[in-house]
């Protein structure tokens, strides 16, 4: 309804430190309990792959890791930081705070429903974390989950850590439809005076494709985890097919575990972009904000994103060409994997393009966003690699496919995340952190990157199979996967404990950081331009702001600053502004 | 209301001849500043949004079901003879689905009729017509659980059943099940907006929750046509 205008009835203020902070309705707050919680269980994703690495550099030196728990540890590594971490941060977090600040809004359309979407976030969090308390551990079955072995005796946590981990991510997605929804009906309805569809920044036009691909895509996972309980609890066979299992005949007759590899990659592959496009947006304005330069093909840029979801959602078949699905499809599936390179390579030749003879200050987002540049564009490369059937085929399972995608979607993506949050930490908090300690961070963080991942491509490769707990003495493995091993291990260590500087500094200048800047960045878009900062409840004061240009309005010659913001009037009609 | 923005660049298209006007001006609509869908209420839109989501449920599960019934290789329970009934000692085939088919199609004429009512202001009408369409889907839930007892009672289990492929109890109770869940969730959000309407909770507000609730009830329906299509027929 058009109640947005300027009328703030709407919105509830709350009076009680409970209302404003805890069952809070405002985006803002919304946002950061999403993102505290996401970086909470990530913490805990972090130790488990470190522990992983520990095994893998040091075969059989910690006892306190068998074969049970490294399985243990791959899975929970792999589901919190795709969905619990990634996926809440990039969504529930930079979507709930950005949406409503760039497109102009008070606050999401429905905040009540909003906030129900934490706290069932919340709940799913807690439902996972108690599965590694439950009687035989949380599930080992690999993050993908594939029965019939998930559900098998033998496969650690078979019994409960399965049926905990489903029921959790059914809880995820029922939260992430109604955050989702909200997302979506914001950017489209909610916002303000002037601001068009093609003048919102490219942050939004990520989110926005990415919840809305989130909506269409999660409902294949809940009906894989539906099915899978079922199998498990009920004795159902969906996805179990007659099999014998520690020498006795299961129960279960004519499942098909194909079903459940096509049900979980059709969410997996557009998973992998709803993590990718929020990252794709929020960098595409990194990049512009610290070149002083407006982002290369505006246009352009919102397209590929649009076709790049649309895409995503018929090439999930590229992950199962060794799992037996008939071979003409891995034809087709390869092409369209392949057709999803042009937009993806328009977007890296625009955001190159952007910094070309750009202003550029190397300021630490700067740093994280030219940094993501080089571990896309490696990880796309490799991407080559694995979406050709012939190729993929001695490839797939090895390490070389771990390299791969934390490369792409991994590590690009956490890049962003670590720039975004450098970027809007001074508007959040109304506070900057400590420089020094941020560079450090960031040489730290990337240079490790490169060093843990880089080797595992050049191991798998030689073809070491991932998910193994130990390789043991083979003939086709040589020593130096073994070094290999060893100094990815201790890379990851160094990588692990810098996480540490960025912790403390985002803790130290939240209380002691010098008082920052409403707007520090110079940037042109809407949330810089808010009356306070941090912003308060309702976000605009009396009257919402109104729009004259797009977000990218650097450098502009003849304007007295080097930005304009978008709520600027226009001295007189130029191109690009609202016709009276 | 919302002005709809114009920028340059659609100018410009115009002047070199691009698309049709009809064309640009659905661009133009969308595109513009505050709404893309004018004047649609917030509600509605997003509950747009939902069904869309819920259909990729509805389509999984049955897209699975057809997968899982074209693979297997024990013989499919004929559905003809399966949900027949006997009623004056004749079996009649798909009897029982066939009413509870023409109650639920029924529900959606009512509903339809309480939207209508609602935009004209009829409070009463309104509420009555909706309290209809509630107990029309509750007396189609309570056919339902008529149904499944019959069934378990022949014997059909989630991991057996006496005709062949044990697939068949599997995805017929997590189908159906989940589809009455949205009907029993469905009768509740009708009984509570009714109850609001009676109150004259929309006097001032309008009428929008009553389109919003009869706009789920529809696809509710419409998912049914399809489980009947091809679960029951086929």
């Amino acid at each position: 309804m058009a109640t947005i205008a300027d009328d703030l009835t709407p919105l509830h203020h709350p009076k009680t430190w409970i209302g404003k902070y805890v069952w809070s309705q405002d985006h803002k707050v919304i946002a950061i309990q999403y993102a505290v919680t996401a970086v909470s269980v990530g913490i805990l994703a972090l130790v488990l792959s470190f522990l992983m690495r520990l095994q893998l550099g040091f075969p059989g030196e910690f006892q306190f890791i068998q074969p049970d728990n490294y399985l243990q540890f791959v899975t929970m590594h792999g589901m919190i930081m795709v969905v619990y971490l990634l996926t809440a941060l990039l969504l529930g977090g930079f979507g709930n705070y950005l949406i409503p600040l760039m497109v102009g809004a008070r606050d999401m359309v429905f905040p009540f429903v909003n906030m129900l979407s934490y706290w069932v976030y919340l709940l799913s969090v807690i439902v996972l974390v108690a599965s590694l308390f439950v009687p035989g551990g949380p599930t080992g079955g690999g993050w993908t989950l594939y029965p019939p072995q998930t559900i098998l005796e033998g496969t650690p946590g078979a019994s409960w850590g399965i049926i905990m981990m489903m029921a959790s991510l059914a809880i995820f997605i029922v939260a992430f439809t109604m955050g989702g929804l909200n997302y979506v009906t914001t950017v489209l309805q909610a916002r303000t005076r002037g601001m068009t569809l093609m003048r919102m920044p490219c942050s939004v036009w990520g989110i926005f494709v990415a919840s809305i691909m989130g909506l269409l895509a999660f409902p294949a996972l809940f009906v894989a985890a539906v099915m899978t309980i079922l199998d498990s609890v009920a004795g159902t066979s969906f996805f179990v097919p007659t099999i014998i299992s520690m020498g006795e005949q299961t129960g279960h007759e004519g499942g098909s575990p194909i079903l459940f590899q096509h049900l979980f990659w059709f969410f997996g592959h557009p998973e992998v972009y709803i993590v990718a496009l929020p990252a794709f947006g929020i960098v595409s304005d990194l990049i512009s904000v610290h070149a002083r330069k407006n982002i290369f093909g505006y246009r352009m840029m919102v397209w590929a994103i649009v076709i790049i979801g649309a895409l995503s959602f018929f090439v999930w078949a590229h992950h199962m060409y060794v799992s037996g699905m008939n071979p003409y499809f891995g034809f087709f599936f390869a092409t369209s994997t392949l057709i999803i390179a042009i937009p993806t390579a328009i977007k890296v030749y625009n955001w190159l393009l952007t910094l070309y003879r750009g202003d550029i200050h190397l300021s630490v987002p700067m740093l994280f966003a030219i940094a993501f540049l080089f571990t896309f564009i490696h990880g796309g490369l490799s991407g080559l690699f694995l979406g050709n059937v012939s190729v993929d085929v001695p490839l797939s399972d090895t390490f070389f496919v771990i390299g791969h995608f934390h490369m792409v979607m991994g590590v690009s993506p956490i890049l962003v995340i670590f720039g975004a949050i450098y970027h809007w930490y001074p508007k959040i908090t109304g506070r900057m952190w400590n420089n020094t300690l941020a560079r450090a961070h960031f040489w730290i963080t990337f240079l490790g990157a490169y060093a843990i991942f880089l080797p595992m491509h050049y191991i798998g490769m030689l073809g070491v199979p991932r998910r193994y707990y130990a390789l043991g003495e083979t003939m086709f493995i040589p020593d130096s996967v073994h070094y290999a091993n060893m100094g990815i291990t201790i890379a990851a260590g160094f990588v692990f404990a810098a996480q540490f500087l960025f912790f403390t500094n985002m803790i130290w200048s939240l209380f002691r950081g010098p008082k920052a800047d409403p707007n520090p960045w110079g940037a042109a878009s809407l949330e810089w331009h808010t009356p306070d900062t941090p912003p308060a409840h309702g976000n605009w004061g009396d009257k919402l702001p109104t729009v004259y240009r797009w977000a990218y309005d650097y450098s502009v010659p003849g304007a007295p600053r080097d930005f304009v913001p978008q709520n600027e009037p226009p001295p007189a009609a130029g191109p690009g502004d609202v016709k009276p | 209301m919302s002005t709809v923005v114009r920028t340059d660049a659609d100018e410009t298209a115009m002047e070199r001849g691009g698309p049709p006007q009809a064309l640009r001006d659905l661009t133009a609509d969308w595109a513009g500043d505050q709404e893309a869908f004018c004047q649609v209420h917030w509600g509605k839109a997003m509950m747009w949004i939902f069904l869309l989501s819920d259909t990729f449920i509805f389509s999984s599960f049955l897209v699975s079901y057809m997968t899982m019934r074209s693979s297997v290789t024990a013989p499919w329970p004929n559905a003809s003879e399966v949900f027949a009934l006997t009623l004056f000692g004749q079996s009649i085939p798909l009897i029982l689905i066939a009413i509870m088919t023409f109650v639920l199609i029924s529900s959606s004429g009512t509903m339809a009729m309480a939207v209508n009512f609602g935009y004209r202001r009829n409070r009463k009408v309104t509420a009555a017509l909706m309290f209809a369409t509630a107990i029309l889907g509750a007396t189609f839930v309570g056919m339902q659980a008529f149904e499944w007892t019959k069934l378990i009672h022949e014997g059909v289990r989630p991991w057996e059943n006496p005709w062949g492929a044990e697939q068949f109890g599997a995805s017929f109770f997590m189908i159906t099940g989940f589809h009455g869940l949205h009907v029993s969730a469905g009768v509740i959000m009708l009984l509570i907006v009714a109850s609001k309407v009676l109150r004259g909770h929309y006097e001032q507000r309008g009428y929008a929750a009553v389109e919003i609730a009869g706009l789920y009830w529809h696809f509710v329906d419409l998912v049914w046509v399809f489980i009947f299509a091809f679960f029951y027929l086929w």
